[in-house]
């Protein structure tokens, strides 16, 4: 009721919020950016090299849903996002996950569960007992459940660059106290692309890379088309995406005009086109990549995933480069 | 002003047209023919294919047996005329035809404005089909998905009218909402399928959107002879829904069996209704939008409602599907966001311009 005690409320609040200013500043040194900053995120744990490789807790990173903060090595993490999966396998944090989404279906090894990517049910993770979760998006209130539950939550939606997977990796690496594995995923992807396009001389040529049999596509822009440029392909779709989404549908009469080099079916799980299909398609007899084979069937789950298997995606790609001769 | 003086100028003109027209003048559908030409010629004409409007017409006109012209179109740019443009067009017309003199047809047996295409559960039924045929992993199979959704909209007015049939009484009360209770049991067997397969949720929603994006003269081969048995069936029936229009008990004077009436031209509706969304998805409004912009221009007669509304029902889905195909070109809209856009403020302006009542 007097003044004293007042004061001493006040300063009280006022001493804590600048602890607590002081520590988000700290805290925002090392975050990693998951976006276009590849390094910023090989220097997540700064206050010790060595011990770094082994974790240093807590790490705080940039995640699509903003900042998190992983308090302590994560001994049970659950996976609803199928690039998250193989990219937790890659680094080697397999045996600290206990469940994967119904969608993660590579490697064998993963614990595939019932839990459903696309509609996740927080009781339903929350089952597992999950000390952290890794998902590609939150259709609304998985995160705020999740969070409200006590378990740390990183949405790592796909990247829109080379860069921003491998930044990626390297948070999971850091947050899950693999930093030394990821560092070796990344370092082997960027060896083997480089080799990759090292190998093959790169064609001045355009592809229509198909995500599903309504001609959905994706624009040279977009993390598939980054691969493609490596080598030289250009997307017919870049002229169609007046949104700039990235991911038009086109007409069909503007692909068989745009008569694209190659055609790279992303979508021979999904909606079982075939390069036969493709071919008996109306008006696509007259496409020239169908006349001269070059119709290229893709894995829909390697092309759809950010994680090391997209060097594989890119062999394929780069298979079908070699063996192109341009006519003039 | 000027525009109010047209506008009242158009309604007295219906007006007119409106006390006259119980018989069909050869103006109106004279004048409905060179809009469903005129709507044909601009889809064939337009599209994201930049194809020389001459060499398009010259292609057109040698086809005409016994002459020869020569187009000056590349092989591939005939291949896009003929194999993806016109088979497009022409799949838009059919299923136009299809949805407006069904929706036609519905309003009329029920005695219900509101009364669409869908009205008895078959856009239900057809999703539950063809969701089930794309999960089951034949999406990539030209017929599966077409013939799974023509069963499952046919399975759904069966039962919708056998629902509506034991329940009992004449009252076409009945039927409309055993339409309703079987159209939403569909919908949540459909969304519960599409959820347990979340991996196919893409291609299912592409289809509930409708699309022709796709079309050949393989789906056009699937549609005709349903189209054109339907539509003909309907449109003979013309002077008997204008007596059921009256009342039932002046149908059954007349010595007429408004029960057998009702039944086939319900089939027929129906029929035309399933081949249309097995080819091209769902597509909104064009049941309700014809029918009635016909109505209040022409007059309320269904010797003037159904065949206007077969040929301009057309007309309209070559229009919209133009626009989904151009609007932002060379992406697609879906058609059925293109009909319900464009259609619904089209039709609150006819409504708004005509001041007549509908029933």
């Amino acid at each position: 009721m007097n003044t004293s005690l007042r004061w001493l409320r006040a300063s009280v609040l006022t001493i804590t919020a600048a602890l607590v200013l002081g520590a988000c500043a700290g805290s925002t040194e090392p975050v990693a950016d998951a976006t276009d900053d590849a390094d910023a995120a090989t220097d997540v744990p700064d206050e010790g090299t060595e011990d770094a490789l082994e974790g240093a807790w807590p790490v705080t990173i940039a995640a699509t849903n903003g900042d998190v903060t992983v308090v302590g090595r994560p001994q049970r993490i659950v996976s609803l996002s199928a690039a998250s999966t193989e990219i937790l396998f890659a680094i080697g944090a397999g045996e600290q996950v206990i469940a994967v989404d119904d969608q993660s279906n590579h490697p064998p090894e993963a614990p595939v569960t019932d839990l459903a990517a696309f509609t996740p049910n927080v009781e339903a993770i929350l089952e597992f007992e999950p000390d952290l979760v890794f998902t590609s998006f939150d259709p609304g209130d998985l995160v705020s459940g999740l969070e409200a539950a006590g378990v740390t939550t990183i949405v790592h939606d796909a990247p829109a660059t080379l860069d921003g997977a491998y930044a990626q990796i390297e948070q999971v690496g850091a947050v899950t106290g693999n930093l030394a594995g990821s560092a070796e995923v990344v370092a082997t992807m960027q060896s083997d692309i480089e080799a990759i396009v090292g190998e093959v001389q790169a064609a001045d040529a355009t592809y229509y890379h198909e995500l599903d049999n309504t001609y959905y596509s994706v624009t040279s822009t977009t993390f598939i088309g980054e691969i493609y440029g490596l080598l030289g392909l250009t997307s017919i779709a870049d002229g169609a995406d007046g949104a700039e989404f990235g991911f038009p549908q086109l007409s069909n009469e503007y692909i068989v005009e745009a008569d694209p080099t190659f055609v790279f079916l992303a979508d021979t799980k999904c909606c079982s086109v075939t390069a036969d299909s493709v071919a008996e398609r109306p008006g696509w007899g007259q496409l020239t990549a169908v006349q001269q084979g070059r119709v290229v069937e893709l894995d829909d789950d390697v092309v759809s995933r950010w994680g090391p298997r997209i060097v594989e995606f890119l062999r394929t790609v780069a298979d079908a480069v070699a063996q192109y001769e341009p006519a003039s | 002003m000027a525009i109010a003086t047209s506008e009242t100028r158009a309604a007295g003109t219906a007006d007119a047209a409106r006390v006259r027209a119980t018989r069909l003048r050869p103006l109106g559908l004279g004048l409905a023919l060179a809009i469903l030409v005129a709507a044909v010629l601009a889809g064939v004409l337009t599209g994201a294919a930049s194809l020389p409007a001459r060499g398009v017409l010259a292609e057109l006109l040698g086809a005409v047996p016994g002459v020869s012209v020569d187009s000056g179109l590349s092989e591939r740019q005939a291949a896009i005329l003929w194999q993806i443009r016109l088979p497009r067009v022409v799949l838009g017309a059919l299923v136009g035809v299809a949805l407006s003199v069904s929706g036609a047809a519905y309003q009329g047996v029920f005695r219900n404005p509101l009364a669409d295409p869908y009205l008895l559960g078959a856009a239900a039924g057809a999703g539950l089909g063809a969701t089930l045929a794309i999960v089951a992993g034949l999406g990539g199979d030209p017929l599966a998905v077409p013939l799974s959704a023509f069963l499952g909209a046919l399975g759904a007015v069966a039962i919708t009218y056998a629902v509506g049939r034991s329940i009992g009484g004449r009252s076409s009360g009945t039927i409309i909402l055993a339409g309703v209770a079987v159209a939403s049991f569909f919908t949540a067997l459909q969304t519960f399928v599409q959820q347990r397969n979340s991996d196919t949720l893409r291609e299912v929603y592409a289809w509930i959107l409708g699309r022709l994006g796709t079309a050949g003269w393989g789906e056009v081969a699937l549609v005709l002879p349903y189209v054109v048995v339907t539509a003909t069936a309907i449109v003979l029936h013309r002077r008997h829904l204008d007596v059921l229009a009256v009342g039932e008990g002046e149908a059954r004077a007349l010595g007429m069996r408004a029960d057998r009436i009702r039944l086939v031209v319900i089939a027929a509706a129906t029929l035309a209704t399933a081949a249309a969304v097995s080819v091209s998805g769902l597509i909104g409004f064009v049941g309700i939008i014809v029918p009635h912009t016909v109505r209040l221009v022409a007059g309320a007669s269904y010797r003037v409602v159904l065949p206007l509304s077969v040929v301009l029902g057309g007309a309209f889905l070559v229009l919209a599907d133009l626009l989904a195909r151009t609007v932002v070109s060379p992406a697609e809209l879906p058609i059925g966001v293109v009909t319900s856009f464009f259609g619904a403020p089209f039709f609150m302006l006819v409504l708004r311009t005509s001041r007549r009542s509908i029933s």
